[in-house]
């Protein structure tokens, strides 16, 4: 199973706010098998979405180089069931970010209401959890272009922000190797 | 050292907040991670909520003095030398060090704040 639970940015604002949206199918294993009989969006994965959102909200300052992980749930409070057909918003506003992680709240709407307000704290890993960052950056841009995130995402002056040049870079290496890798293939004698 | 009502009841509104204690635990003499369970990440939860409540700035490094707990100048086998301790009472006026002090066992530290220390620390933050 992929562990995708946000569809698309529509809104990102460097170390200020962003928004994405979740479609709920029906199609989906949770929705069925969460509780047999009472197909519904499990909240565990609302909280997820709102961490992937959150999470990635916090570490594109620093080019998504730091080891950024959700470490608490603070505040999870819900008001609603979201079922099949569905579509969520997840806002995620960060309230503080210090150099050992951050805080930020989660608001949760379908349809125009309140499904759930959330409070999430990051921490950043420093190097006793090893160096680098959690995915490689190439897998991790193409994920980000997936989900649109360049095609909206901005800084506090309202200017674009674009891939950083070391995960194009990344992306470059990766490809030739590819390349380079299937050429061998080609020529090895069957 | 007496601690204003006002300050002690707003940072034991935010412990309770943060570390989602009772507010008979909260008492002056609690410890921070031992008698209340603060984890690290719950001092950033801590420091936000002191922030907020009492509009100041708190550096992680004024709870924390990293470089007397790590530098060979203030640690030699595991405890904090005499030079360690007296910075320590130089950065820290706030704490009550006369425990630690008898036995300055680096890995004892992060288990020394109290919740007097701590409103001792915003009084000196908002005085």
């Amino acid at each position: 199973m992929r562990w995708f639970w946000i569809d698309r940015f529509i809104e990102f604002v460097r170390d200020t706010r962003a928004t994405t949206i979740k479609n709920v199918s029906f199609g989906e294993e949770p929705i069925d098998d969460y509780l047999p009989g009472h197909p519904h969006y499990p909240h565990s994965l609302i909280i997820e979405g709102m961490a992937q959102t959150g999470g990635l909200l916090v570490s594109e300052a620093e080019g998504f180089q730091r080891k950024t992980v959700l470490a608490k749930v603070s505040k999870a409070i819900f008001h609603d069931l979201v079922v099949p057909g569905d579509q969520i918003l997840l806002t995620a506003i960060v309230q503080d970010k210090k150099p050992t992680g951050a805080i930020v709240e989660g608001k949760v709407t379908v349809n125009g209401q309140i499904q759930a307000e959330l409070e999430l704290s990051f921490a950043f890993l420093d190097d006793r959890f090893g160096g680098g960052a959690l995915f490689p950056p190439e897998d991790l841009l193409r994920t980000l272009r997936i989900l649109k995130l360049f095609d909206v995402a901005v800084d506090q002056n309202g200017n674009r922000i674009h891939a950083p040049e070391h995960m194009i870079e990344a992306e470059r290496l990766a490809a030739r190797e590819f390349v380079r890798s299937r050429a061998v293939s080609q020529l090895k004698p069957n | 050292m007496q601690v204003s009502e006002d300050v002690f009841s707003k940072v034991q509104a935010a412990l309770i907040d943060a570390l989602g204690v009772d507010d008979d635990e909260v008492t002056p003499e609690a410890t921070m991670v031992g008698d209340l369970g603060a984890e690290s990440i719950d001092f950033l939860d801590i420091v936000f909520k002191l922030e907020k409540s009492f509009g100041i700035k708190v550096a992680t490094e004024d709870l924390f003095p990293k470089d007397i707990l790590t530098e060979s100048t203030y640690v030699q086998d595991g405890k904090v030398t005499a030079t360690g301790i007296a910075e320590l009472k130089k950065r820290m006026p706030w704490a009550d060090l006369s425990k630690f002090e008898k036995n300055p066992r680096v890995q004892d530290f992060g288990d020394l704040l109290t919740v007097s220390d701590l409103c001792r620390y915003v009084e000196s933050k908002i005085a």
